[in-house]
């Protein structure tokens, strides 16, 4: 016969459901493997730094304030170059949703644009813009221009018709279609558009970064690789994907706080 | 009110591909009647329904209300869909409030007709719920409500009940018969089930398919006491089966 379970069974069994139980056991199968590789000493540690080594990197940097430093200025570069995208992207995706002519007019362009690897503009902005900081917002900026525009115009289009003409037999105008129904209705879709290309600005940042900059994430791993520091290159990366991961994770927050509808 | 249709045509698209989809209709309507649009899919009722809604404009032909020709939509013919009715980020009542605040009423009148108009379809008790916490026959009783609360000259109900299921439908068509008979509303309703068109309303008008036309009207004079009653009595099954070889008769007629 089935005994009732502990209290402590119980609990433990809750703990093993949960949806994160998995993730979080990944990442420590990973970290063990890696505290194993390094420890036995079967590769060179200066391919591969001890967790403790990469530990001590984080604590050294952040006690002189470089890892701070760098941490702001990439990070200042993603949402001046985000923020002026999703401005520029949020009207004009409306506007293309929207507006048959305007949607013919620039999708074909919009369309072939996206097709064009960000990274591979840098040279240009070097060249009209020099070394300083509007070259690296403008490489964010058009990254994810297309991406974020595209993606709000087809939200819009999949407004259904049903509730614009609803709206409109309750004698709404075109300004509550926009202000009143489309906006609303799209939050959701738009939220997750910016999670998903903000990926890519996080990307477009660091790639930046490491072609050319004073200060920044993917400066402090160029500059670790000259000194051979591959406890410093540890250190930016995981720093890179911690504050990703976080970036993602707010912007699931928010959907949840403001969208509740539709979660 | 006074609704007038006088020989509506409506083509969509030009050329080859121009597609007549409604030709020559005209009816009328007054104060109170409850009036049905009967027909297959595809038979241009819901064309019909958006241009008297003034979503859509006639090729031919004139719409007119109370002696106003129909220009554009307006709050005076209040509208229900068949699907996505409700504004899925607003509550029941934050629904039945919206065509009230676009009219630009005051908060206290808003709060108070809402409520009103929550309780006239019985879902006063789930004000506060989102649509998608609602069930199907409740989210079009809330998009009824909203339509009323405007208090429009007529109710434009296009297939209101045909996502529902079998059993909510029946309980729906209850509630809409009682509906109408205790306030008196002008309803044009617009369906494909024949059992819906015959129990509840007064003037039937069929539509054929391809190009939509009338091709046939019934005034009805069924005892409407009890719909239930109604459901299963003789005179009404033998006119249910005579609609129905109607209709079965202009699909297969089709070229
Ligand atoms: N905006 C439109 N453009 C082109 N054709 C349309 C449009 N709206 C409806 N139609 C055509 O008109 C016909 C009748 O459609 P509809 O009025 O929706 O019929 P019903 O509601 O009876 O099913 C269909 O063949 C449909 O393809
Ligand atoms: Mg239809």
């Amino acid at each position: 016969m089935a005994q009732p379970d502990s209290m402590a069974t119980q609990r433990l069994r809750r703990l093993l459901l949960h949806p994160w139980s998995l993730g979080v056991a990944g990442i420590a199968v990973l970290l063990g493997l890696w505290t194993l590789v390094a420890g036995l000493g079967v590769v060179d540690p200066l391919f591969l730094p001890t967790p403790a080594a990469v530990v001590a990197a984080g604590q050294e940097e952040a006690a002189s304030g470089d890892l701070w430093r760098d941490i702001s200025a990439s990070v200042l570069r993603v949402l001046g170059g985000f923020g002026l995208s999703a401005l520029v992207a949020l009207p004009l995706g409306i506007a293309m949703g929207t507006n048959t002519t305007f949607c013919r007019l620039l999708e074909p362009l919009l369309a072939l644009l996206r097709y064009m690897p960000a990274p591979a503009f840098i040279p240009l902005l070097i060249i009209y813009f020099g070394l300083g900081e509007l070259p690296k917002v403008l490489l964010i900026f058009i990254g994810t221009l297309f991406f974020n525009t595209l993606m709000i115009m087809d939200a819009v289009k999949f407004v259904p018709r049903e509730l614009l003409e609803t709206t409109r037999t309750l004698g709404g105008k075109k300004r509550d279609l926009l202000l009143r129904v489309i906006t609303p209705y799209i939050a959701p879709q738009v939220l997750d558009a910016f999670r998903i290309n903000m990926a890519a600005a996080w990307n477009l940042v660091i790639v930046a970064e490491l072609v050319a900059a004073e200060s920044g994430l993917g400066k402090h791993i160029t500059l670790a690789q000259r000194f051979l520091r591959t406890d410093q290159i540890f250190l930016g990366l995981i720093v890179i994907g911690l504050i990703g991961l976080l970036i993602d994770l707010g912007f699931r927050m928010l959907m949840r706080r403001s969208c509740a509808w539709a979660t | 009110m006074n609704l007038v249709l006088d020989s509506v045509c409506k083509r969509f698209g030009d050329g080859r591909a121009a597609q007549l989809v409604l030709d020559q209709i005209s009816l009328t309507m007054h104060t109170g009647q409850f009036l049905a649009l009967l027909g297959s899919s595809g038979s241009g009722k819901s064309t019909l329904m958006r241009l008297v809604a003034g979503l859509e404009k006639p090729t031919s032909g004139s719409l007119s209300l109370d002696g106003q020709p129909i220009r554009g939509p307006g709050s005076d013919r209040g509208m229900v869909f068949q699907k996505y009715s409700l504004y899925p980020w607003l509550t029941a009542a934050e629904n039945v409030a919206f065509g009230l605040e676009l009219k630009g009423l005051e908060r206290g009148q808003i709060r108070e007709r809402t409520a009103f108009y929550l309780e006239v379809v019985g879902l006063l008790d789930s004000a506060k719920r989102l649509p998608r916490e609602l069930s199907g026959g409740m989210q079009q009783r809330v998009a009824i409500a909203r339509a009323l609360a405007a208090e429009p000259r007529l109710l434009l109900l296009d297939e209101p009940f045909g996502a529902l299921d079998l059993q909510i439908r029946e309980s729906m068509q209850e509630f809409l018969h009682n509906l109408w008979r205790s306030t008196g509303l002008s309803v044009l309703l617009i369906t494909h089930d024949i059992d819906e068109a015959l129990l509840l309303a007064q003037r039937v008008h069929i539509l054929a398919p391809r190009p939509g036309r009338i091709v046939q009207s019934l005034s009805l004079d069924l005892d409407k006491g009890d719909l239930h009653e109604l459901r299963i009595s003789t005179p009404f099954q033998t006119l249910r089966h005579q609609v129905a070889d109607t209709l079965r008769q202009l699909d297969r007629d089709l070229p």
